[in-house]
């Protein structure tokens, strides 16, 4: 069952979500599929990165900033953020320092603790993937995304506050 | 007052919507309780000790009449006939059923109102002064200022899953009169030397298990700056607030912890990344939402009023009344009148179907359709024609809601406590009962003075005990219910927390130790000093002394 929504629609996942991945042993147990891993995991593990033959990118929990990565995001195509647990709030922040702040333009995925009724202010923030929780209904997810027909503040997918096109 | 446009109206609309639905997966068990706690929160659902309770938004304070009639209409078909004023200026409702809270949100819609964030670990309703537009000492009216926020608070994406709820207050007068300093943010509105408006923004302030006055984040703040400012601080909070412990969640442990001039850093370094976006104030939009809090069509009226000085040299109740509840205005011939809605017998800040719609049509008649609500959980007519006064009074009285105690020791500020509210150690609402049965005469109480007491069941202080000049704070020793005193707190411009007294009390013990307390004050006053200020000079000693004296 596809449990990725990408743009408004359900799509199948590319990618392998590695949660924990405490030594390069990992690389050699999923040979050449492409992986999103723990950002300390690829602060530390360069070496093997390098030799590796998919595709490799980061993402962060919550209790990390992404402002404290060195350098340049850009390279990466997408960036995981993660919901230990859906009332954990930080990510949103994450996610629009990326876009905003940042200036990121690769895709930005939640994943862990995501739920239908979060999906529409995770949206305004600037998520743009959602890899839902197992037990969510898709089709009901996408419905989460026209909960709302406008909002008052400057969001990522409407950067212009309502006060400013009254 | 603000009038909902197109785009408001179908915000609220829309969250209606989201939250039936919401409310009908809960009900199909497709939600667990986890997952609907947030959602529910968010639009004002309590589940209680004896009901729901649902906590409606009264923005600012400000309310008109079809509105009141609209809670009314609520009190009466989905609750039990009355509502509760509360601490910060909202409305709750101790009775409704869970499955009729829809419904109940698609009523209030229709007069723009609605529980939107009004609990949960979001941004809740921002309150102000009771006397904005009206007081004399106004530097600028802080309420177009306040839907500004508001606005920007409602359905914040970023910040609806904070660590903990967060509480703004807004003052825009001299004497503060909304406990601004004991706010997670606190906003003054200041005039610099060029005369331009801007705001002093304090941040940390608090009251509940470890009450704080807030910091200094910033001396001057631009206007067009307030949202971009109030967004780099919600964001540092939002990062950094901890959420390992519910009780060490709020800002103000945040700010502690930090060290305040390091936090004020990092609110510096985040502003500096967003304050010249698309959030900065247009003065077309600051325009737009002043123009929504004009003065009403005043008429020219002489300054003194003949009806009025008769009806004062004839009537010793009336004038009682008018000495105590009636504040000066800006307007020449107009008053701000003050009812009272703490008489002896009700819980403070309890009013009926029936007097909110007695209130509704004393709003239309006497003041423009409009009323204000206190903190003190109080309403306020706040443009009355002086020669009306006596016929304000006079309607007052027929509905029980002419009592002349403002800011005296019979207007207690009082939360539910634990007749009502699960997270009390003691009940609240007997011992304001039985402090007003004690000092139930109007002259004595004139003698004492202004004098708040302050009353919490529990040390999450919603009645606000630390900043009391008498608080009281209800608490559980081994398994009994006692309470505990603190004197000195204030919540104005000289926000002080009060001083714990000594050992706590037995229910039936507070009426005496009360009556001690201010028997001290009145022996020791000097000429014209309130109980406050002889509080200062003499310190606690001599109460303390007093209260715990054995009885010869």
């Amino acid at each position: 069952m596809q449990t990725l929504i990408k743009n408004g629609q359900l799509i199948d996942d590319a990618w392998v979500l590695v949660k924990e991945a405490n030594d390069a042993g990992i690389l050699q147990a999923l040979p050449g599929r492409d992986l999103i891993v723990p950002f300390k995991f690829w602060k530390f593990q360069q070496e093997d990165i390098a030799n590796y033959w998919g595709q490799i990118t980061i993402w962060f929990d919550s209790d990390e900033n992404v402002n404290d990565f060195k350098g340049s995001l850009d390279s990466f195509p997408l960036i995981g953020l993660n919901f230990p647990v859906f009332s954990d709030g930080r990510s949103y922040t994450n996610a629009r320092e990326l876009r905003e702040n940042l200036g990121y333009q690769g895709e930005v995925r939640a994943i862990g603790d995501v739920l239908r009724d979060q999906l529409f202010y995770m949206h305004r923030c600037g998520f743009d993937a959602f890899q839902l929780r197992h037990d969510q209904d898709p089709e009901e997810c996408l419905t989460a995304f026209s909960d709302f027909q406008n909002g008052y503040q400057a969001s990522i997918d409407q950067p212009q506050p309502l006060f400013r096109r009254r | 007052m603000y009038r909902y446009d197109q785009y408001d109206h179908q915000m609220l609309a829309d969250r209606v919507a989201q939250f039936r639905g919401q409310t009908q997966r809960f009900l199909d068990g497709k939600l667990s309780d986890t997952e609907f706690l947030p959602l529910r929160l968010q639009n004002g659902l309590y589940i209680q000790r004896l009901a729901p309770m649902l906590r409606i938004a009264i923005p600012y304070g400000l309310l008109s009449s079809p509105q009141m009639r609209k809670l009314a209409f609520i009190a009466n078909h989905f609750d039990k006939g009355y509502g509760h004023l509360t601490t910060r200026q909202n409305i709750q409702f101790n009775w409704p059923a869970l499955e009729e809270v829809p419904d109940i949100l698609e009523h209030l819609a229709e007069v723009e109102m609605h529980a939107i964030q009004t609990s949960g670990n979001c941004i809740r309703n921002t309150t102000t002064d009771q006397f904005a537009g009206c007081a004399a000492d106004e530097i600028e009216d802080s309420r177009a200022y306040c839907e500004i926020i508001r606005q920007w608070s409602t359905f914040h994406p970023e910040f609806a899953f904070l660590p903990r709820k967060f509480k703004i207050a807004v003052c825009g007068t001299k004497d503060d009169q909304a406990a601004t300093q004991v706010h997670d943010i606190g906003i003054y509105i200041v005039c610099n030397e060029q005369g331009e408006t801007g705001f002093k923004i304090l941040a940390g302030g608090g009251l509940g298990r470890t009450p704080v006055i807030g910091h200094v984040m910033s001396e001057f703040v631009e206007k067009q700056q307030l949202l971009t400012f109030l967004e780099a601080i919600l964001r540092v909070y939002n990062r950094e607030g901890r959420r390992d412990n519910k009780y060490k969640a709020r800002i103000k442990i945040l700010v502690k912890e930090t060290g305040p001039e390091r936090f004020r850093e990092k609110v510096q370094a985040e502003w500096n990344k967003i304050k010249d976006g698309a959030m900065k104030l247009t003065d077309v939009e600051i325009e737009r939402c002043k123009s929504f809090f004009t003065a009403p069509a005043y008429r020219d009226l002489p300054e003194s009023s003949s009806e009025l000085d008769e009806a004062l040299a004839s009537d010793v109740l009336f004038s009682s009344w008018y000495h105590n509840n009636v504040k000066p205005h800006q307007r020449p011939g107009y008053a701000i009148a003050n009812v009272c809605v703490k008489d002896t017998g009700t819980a403070p800040g309890d009013i009926t179907a029936r007097q909110m719609n007695f209130v509704a049509d004393l709003a239309d008649k006497f003041s423009f359709g409009e009323m204000r609500i206190s903190h003190q959980q109080n309403i306020i007519f706040s443009d009355v024609e002086k020669s009306q006064l006596y016929n304000l009074w006079q309607a007052l009285k027929s509905e029980s809601l002419a009592a002349a105690n403002l800011g005296l020791l019979t207007d207690v500020i009082c939360c539910p406590g634990g007749d009502f509210c699960a997270l009390a150690n003691a009940k609240s609402i007997p011992i304001a009962e039985s402090i007003q049965r004690r000092f139930d005469d109007p002259e004595l109480l004139q003698d004492i003075g202004e004098l708040a007491l302050n009353i919490s069941g529990c040390m999450n202080a919603c009645g606000h005990h630390h900043v009391g000049n008498i608080g009281i704070l209800g608490v559980d020793k081994k398994g009994a219910e006692f309470y505990q005193l603190s004197l000195g707190g204030s919540a104005g411009n000289r926000t002080s927390l009060g001083k714990i007294m000594g050992p706590a009390f037995a229910q039936e013990e507070i009426p005496d130790v009360i009556e001690k307390i201010v028997t001290v004050y009145r022996e020791r006053r000097e000429p014209g000093e309130g109980f406050i200020a002889t509080y200062d000079r003499i310190g606690m000693e001599p109460f303390k002394e007093r209260v715990y004296a054995k009885d010869e």
